[in-house]
């Protein structure tokens, strides 16, 4: 019972790893769409804001079928990678983690967009007085104080991408070993008779890796909020 | 010479301010909330950009929009003392205070460190700072960036009495022990005249008088802005002579000496006055057979066009070559009945002065009610 199968052990490691990856990717790229978002002011900034949430409320296979027909071996720009760089997302887990990143992204801009804007903008005023550059200051004031909104972010984001489906199958199959996650592998066992065992096994794990996402975020927020306040 | 010529338009307000002030000693921007004068110090720093205008500090422009010169504020290198403290929450008071720091002088710290008794501080974090305790880590942050001008923008506002007389030895300080020069933000005369050697007076925006405190503060027209309850006159004295039998001391001004109980500072010490309106009573004979002994014989300048039961009449109590202003107040009864007119010889009688003592070597600025004998 506490040994996984090598079915299970495969799909939970791949799970992993296309949520990781999509995390760590997205990261940057969220970082910036929240200071747009925060701190620009440019003509279809709400324009920016809609197509940054549009992933949360579309169905998710729309957003599958999108990526394939973007990112497909024939589509403008999966075919541009493939012919520039020999490099596609078509049908293996790179697609996945590019799927459950676009899935997760809306969550991840979002936290890190409401701690960026509570960032108190005086402290960066002070600290530019002090003869420290916008990079500097970035480094040094913004990034650390808004850390708990990282963090919460990428943990959302992150959790989102474990447990993405509709994209996923939509856009890269269900291909064990190579696009099968965690919840596509439960959802190919619920199709087949006498697979409900294995099925809720899976449940199990994925309820087990989600709360442990949460937990860390809630336990690591809470020491950088912490920190950052300066409450021994 | 700090030099400000600014117009800018925030919301319904209109800022347009010029002045001059010595880049030497305290200036201190004077006026009620709302006049104007953080955004003067904000322009200053930087943190403001005017529409129009030029700011210069010691012969360098930091500001000219006809030259389109605008320095950013981490390049004007003039400390800013917020009246919040704004002290960066993550970091530790040592962080803090070595966030701006210029490593040329590697002594700088320790000293200041001393200077503002932030010793047992270092290892804190903002978090657990009293009030005063952050304002002196925020003023200590500013001075190791090495400022060519400090900008203290109400730094006690936010703290209760205590905490204030707390801080104001330290900024006396600044002006012995550091020899930075200082723009100073305030709402509060007593502040103003505790400190300050320059006194800007801000109104709706626009600068209504700049020049000495004890000039400004002895002007009628001025008396809406510099305050009613708080009128008096300031007057600079020498610390001349010890009277050890009586236990008194004799500060010189020109036209006279005025003696105060004991003060413990060596002969030839310059000491501010501060001597209200209300503590100065008049008569138009030289007075006879009474326990006040700090008379002078002066001349009503100017009656304050007032008409209300007192009236603040403007004397001169110094000599030919050096006016000494001196205000009191009495009642429209006393003036009718004492037949005062501008120009009319009379005597002054001080009951009590607020000396306003100097740091003499950087050490504690202190200030005093004296019953004057």
């Amino acid at each position: 019972m506490l040994t996984l199968t090598p079915v299970e052990t495969e799909a939970l490691l791949l799970s992993l790893r296309v949520g990781l990856v999509g995390t760590l990717c997205s990261l940057p790229l969220a970082l910036l769409v929240a200071w747009l978002l925060a701190r620009g002011r440019f003509v279809g900034q709400q324009l920016l804001n809609g197509l940054v949430h549009l992933p949360l409320v579309l169905p998710p296979v729309v957003i599958g079928f999108a990526l394939l027909v973007l990112f497909g071996r024939r589509g403008p720009i999966g075919a541009w990678l493939y012919d520039t760089f020999g490099f596609t997302v078509a049908f293996n887990w790179k697609g996945a983690a590019l799927a459950s990143a676009v899935m997760g992204f809306p969550l991840m801009a979002r936290a890190m967009r409401l701690s960026l804007e509570a960032v108190d903008r005086r402290l960066e005023a002070a600290a530019r007085t002090l003869g420290a550059s916008r990079w500097r200051v970035f480094w040094t004031i913004t990034l650390p104080l808004m850390s708990p909104g990282i963090l919460t972010g990428a943990i959302l984001g992150f959790a989102r991408s474990v447990g993405e489906f509709g994209a996923t199958i939509t856009f890269v199959s269900n291909i064990p070993g190579e696009t099968q996650t965690l919840p596509l592998a439960l959802y190919a066992f619920t199709q087949v008779p006498g697979g409900d065992p294995p099925a809720f096994r899976l449940c199990v794990i994925a309820v087990i890796v989600a709360m442990a996402a949460l937990l860390a975020s809630e336990v690591v927020a809470r020491r950088l909020d912490r920190r950052i306040r300066g409450v021994p | 010479m700090i030099e400000v010529d600014v117009e800018a338009k925030l919301g319904d307000f209109a800022l347009a301010a010029k002045f001059v002030a010595p880049s030497a000693g305290i200036t201190a921007l004077f006026g009620r909330s709302g006049a104007g004068k953080t955004s003067i110090v904000n322009a200053l720093a930087g943190l403001l950009t005017p529409a129009r205008g030029r700011v210069a500090v010691r012969d360098e422009v930091l500001f000219d929009s006809e030259r389109r010169i605008n320095l950013p504020p981490n390049q004007r290198r003039l400390g800013y003392i917020f009246q919040e403290g704004r002290l960066f929450p993550h970091y530790s008071v040592k962080g803090n205070l070595l966030y701006g720091a210029k490593r040329t002088d590697a002594g700088a710290f320790d000293r200041i460190v001393a200077l503002l008794g932030l010793g047992d501080l270092l290892r804190r974090r903002p978090g657990d700072l009293s009030g005063g305790e952050k304002q002196r880590v925020a003023i200590g942050r500013a001075i190791l960036a090495e400022p060519r001008l400090l900008l203290m923008d109400e730094p006690l506002a936010a703290l209760d009495a205590a905490r204030k007389e707390e801080i104001l030895p330290f900024i006396a300080a600044l002006r012995g022990a550091l020899d930075i020069p200082v723009v100073y933000v305030s709402h509060a005369m007593d502040e103003v005249i505790r400190l300050a050697d320059t006194l800007v007076l801000v109104d709706g925006g626009k600068i209504a008088a700049t020049g000495t405190v004890e000039a400004l503060t002895s002007r009628i027209d001025l008396r809406p802005l510099t305050g009613r309850f708080e009128a008096g006159a300031v007057i600079r004295t020498v610390l001349r002579g010890h009277d050890k039998v009586y236990g008194l001391s004799e500060l010189a001004f020109p036209g006279g000496r005025l003696r105060v109980p004991h003060i413990d500072l060596p002969l030839g010490t310059p000491l501010r006055l501060r001597i209200h309106a209300r503590d100065v009573v008049l008569a138009s004979a030289a007075p006879n057979g009474l326990s006040i002994r700090n008379a002078f014989a002066g001349r009503v300048i100017e009656i304050s066009p007032d008409n209300g039961p007192l009236v603040d009449l403007r004397l001169d109590i110094g000599t030919p070559a050096e006016p000494v202003m001196l205000w009191a107040r009495i009642t429209q009864r006393a003036l009718a009945d004492l037949r005062l007119a501008v120009g009319s010889p009379v005597h002054a009688l001080v009951k009590t002065v607020a000396l306003e003592r100097p740091s003499p070597g950087g050490g504690r600025g202190v200030s005093e009610a004296h019953e004057a004998y």
